[in-house]
């Protein structure tokens, strides 16, 4: 591609270095040979990303960010702009895929080791990602402003109110008056669409480039690297493009099916993933009888709810959070795949795996005792997977990991 | 000579950076500052009045005071009798732990003998807690005495806001600023 036969091509190229980042970075960008379904998902979500701000700028065109307009505007959107109700529906179907792709993709993180050396600020950036994910769908969720909007940002920005000395007059800060009013909706809306967007597109490019520079993982955590060809490609790699792009591709048409599907057939996903209380407009002097979150933020809402303390709830939700940042020097394994990993590692995933899930669950239903009980000790399997990953993954036999892939 | 220049260098980046610093911080003022509550909400948010004769013994009504749930409950002397035998089941029965304005005045907690006025926003989060004024087993607790039960996660209050042991709410209803001229209930304002 050095030497362009047409002329308005070469004379852009020689400019800008449209050629060779095409193929630094696309075309020629060196993969692992042998990788499973498990690595598609980073691509999935860059297709959500897009298909977020598609939908989102068109949603701007009939959205009102006022405290009498903003449950009609949603309302306008939803009945009388044409095809209004896809728009929202792909916005509100996309913010759920979104966040179960990067839970995927984050899990496929921990299975196969992707934050281990060096991979660690991959990992870091791709965190600060779905950290800031977390807080662009909450701003998002509270712009139609129905109930679940009103008292879902009710009890997020109490949260606030936890801190020391500053709480109070904190959460009155977030909210720019003494209810979550107008004021505060042109905040949150003036968030979710411009600044958090930025920050997010930022930290995915930085995501990208501190990805490439390292290499993408395999399943095996073979170091690819050790063994070069004489132009110092790995032997174990095949170019992106045919190779990865085709299997993206297979993989964005299935993917796009889920995605018709419930966009079409199941749009609130069962109250889970646009709960039945939001079809009512906000009213700050009746909170509905069960307030739950979305799916995707439910096991931290769990443990919130099982620490019988203020502070201390908001402490272990934010740790839960916090913990996954130092992953990468929280395993001490030699190798970085649950394949070549001992059995401490496989047992402490298991119950990680069934801890979060039922934490999941907990986060939507009513308190109970019982449910408690059980928010207790899921809370405490999902922070002793963390914490004592740097005793079992040092003590366990592992298996020797492969040279080549 | 080296040296100098470079220790010379230092110190002009330092001062430059520091008072580069200060101007940012400075130049944040306006940006932060404009998050607060605007004149127009502070305005919005005055006094409101209501008439409480008309009330039932032991009904509980709720009134808006900047767009805020305050609840007005009318106790019968029984359940006043009642309130210092639960007690042990509550966490700051004497409201210690927070600026209580119309402390040791009555056991209601308010400036009247009869009435308890508290604002329904569950100290926990937010919520607005629900009244379950019947002594009588209840899904989360089977010794239920009567009182508020937050559905958002769980905290339990006495009938006068009080809160209990153990749940996650950390201190007591908050009682708003407010008077009784004779069956007038004003709120938002001490006389």
């Amino acid at each position: 591609m050095t030497q362009q036969s047409s002329g308005i091509f070469n004379w852009i190229n020689t400019r800008l270095p449209i050629s060779n980042t095409y193929e630094r970075h696309l075309s020629k960008h060196p993969v692992p040979k042998k990788v499973n379904f498990w690595y598609l998902f980073g691509a999935l979500a860059s297709v959500v990303l897009i298909i977020q701000i598609i939908s989102g700028i068109w949603l701007m065109f009939g959205y009102e960010n006022t405290e009498e307009g903003a449950f009609a505007s949603v309302e306008y959107i939803m009945r009388d702009i044409e095809y209004g109700w896809i728009i929202r529906y792909m916005h509100t179907t996309g913010a759920s895929m979104f966040f179960a792709v990067v839970y995927l993709h984050m899990f496929r993180g921990l299975l196969y080791g992707s934050y281990h050396k060096p991979r660690e600020l991959v990992w870091i950036f791709g965190m600060t990602i779905y950290l800031v994910m977390m807080a662009e769908g909450f701003l998002g969720y509270v712009l139609p402003y129905g109930q679940m909007s009103y008292w879902g940002a009710q009890v997020i920005i109490s949260l606030f109110g936890a801190i020391p000395y500053i709480g109070e007059s904190l959460e009155l800060w977030v909210r720019g008056d003494y209810y979550i009013s107008g004021a505060t909706i042109s905040r949150f809306f003036a968030l979710h669409v411009v600044a958090l967007p930025l920050i997010l597109i930022a930290l995915v490019f930085m995501h990208l480039v501190a990805l490439h520079e390292v290499g993408a993982g395999n399943p095996d955590g073979v170091d690819i690297e050790k063994y070069l060809d004489e132009d110092g490609v790995p032997l174990d790699s095949v170019p992106f493009f045919p190779y990865k792009v085709l299997n993206a591709l297979v993989a964005i048409g299935v993917f796009g099916i889920v995605f018709s599907f419930i966009m079409f057939f199941f749009p609130e996903g069962g109250g889970y993933m646009l709960e039945l209380a939001n079809f009512e407009e906000a009213n700050p002097l009746s909170t509905p009888e069960h307030i739950a979150p979305v799916w995707y933020y439910s096991p931290y809402y769990a443990m919130l709810r099982a620490v019988p303390d203020k502070l201390g709830g908001l402490l272990v939700m934010a740790a839960a959070i916090a913990i996954l940042f130092v992953v990468p020097w929280l395993d001490r394994s030699k190798a970085a795949s649950i394949r070549y990993k001992g059995i401490l590692s496989k047992i402490a995933m298991t119950m990680f795996i069934v801890s979060w899930l039922m934490l999941a669950w907990l986060g939507t239903v009513p308190v109970t005792a019982l449910r408690t009980t059980l928010s207790i000790i899921g809370t405490v399997i999902y922070f002793a997977f963390f914490l004592l990953m740097p005793i079992y993954t040092s003590i366990e036999k592992t298996k020797p990991v492969p040279e080549r892939l | 000579m080296e040296e100098t220049i470079t220790t010379r260098r230092k110190v002009l980046i330092g001062m430059t950076a520091t008072v580069g610093a200060v101007g940012a911080s400075f130049a944040a003022v306006p940006f932060i500052a404009s998050w607060n509550p605007s004149a127009k909400a502070k305005a919005v948010g005055g006094p409101v009045r209501i008439d409480v004769s008309k009330m039932q013994i032991g009904q509980k009504i709720q009134v808006s005071w900047r767009k805020q749930p305050i609840f007005i409950i009318r106790h019968s002397k029984e359940a006043l009798e009642n309130l210092s035998k639960v007690e042990s089941k509550l966490d700051d029965p004497n409201s210690l732990k927070i600026v209580e304005p119309y402390r040791d005045l009555n056991p209601s907690r308010s400036t009247s003998g009869e009435y308890t006025v508290v604002a329904g926003v569950c100290t926990h989060l937010g919520c607005a807690p629900k009244f379950y004024p019947e002594i009588q087993p209840q899904p989360w607790d089977d010794s239920w005495i009567g009182g508020f039960f937050c559905p958002c996660h769980g905290s339990m209050f006495d009938i006068v806001g009080r809160v209990f042991k153990g749940v996650p709410a950390p201190t007591n209803l908050k009682v708003p600023p407010h008077y009784f001229d004779g069956s007038i209930l004003t709120i938002g304002e001490e006389r």
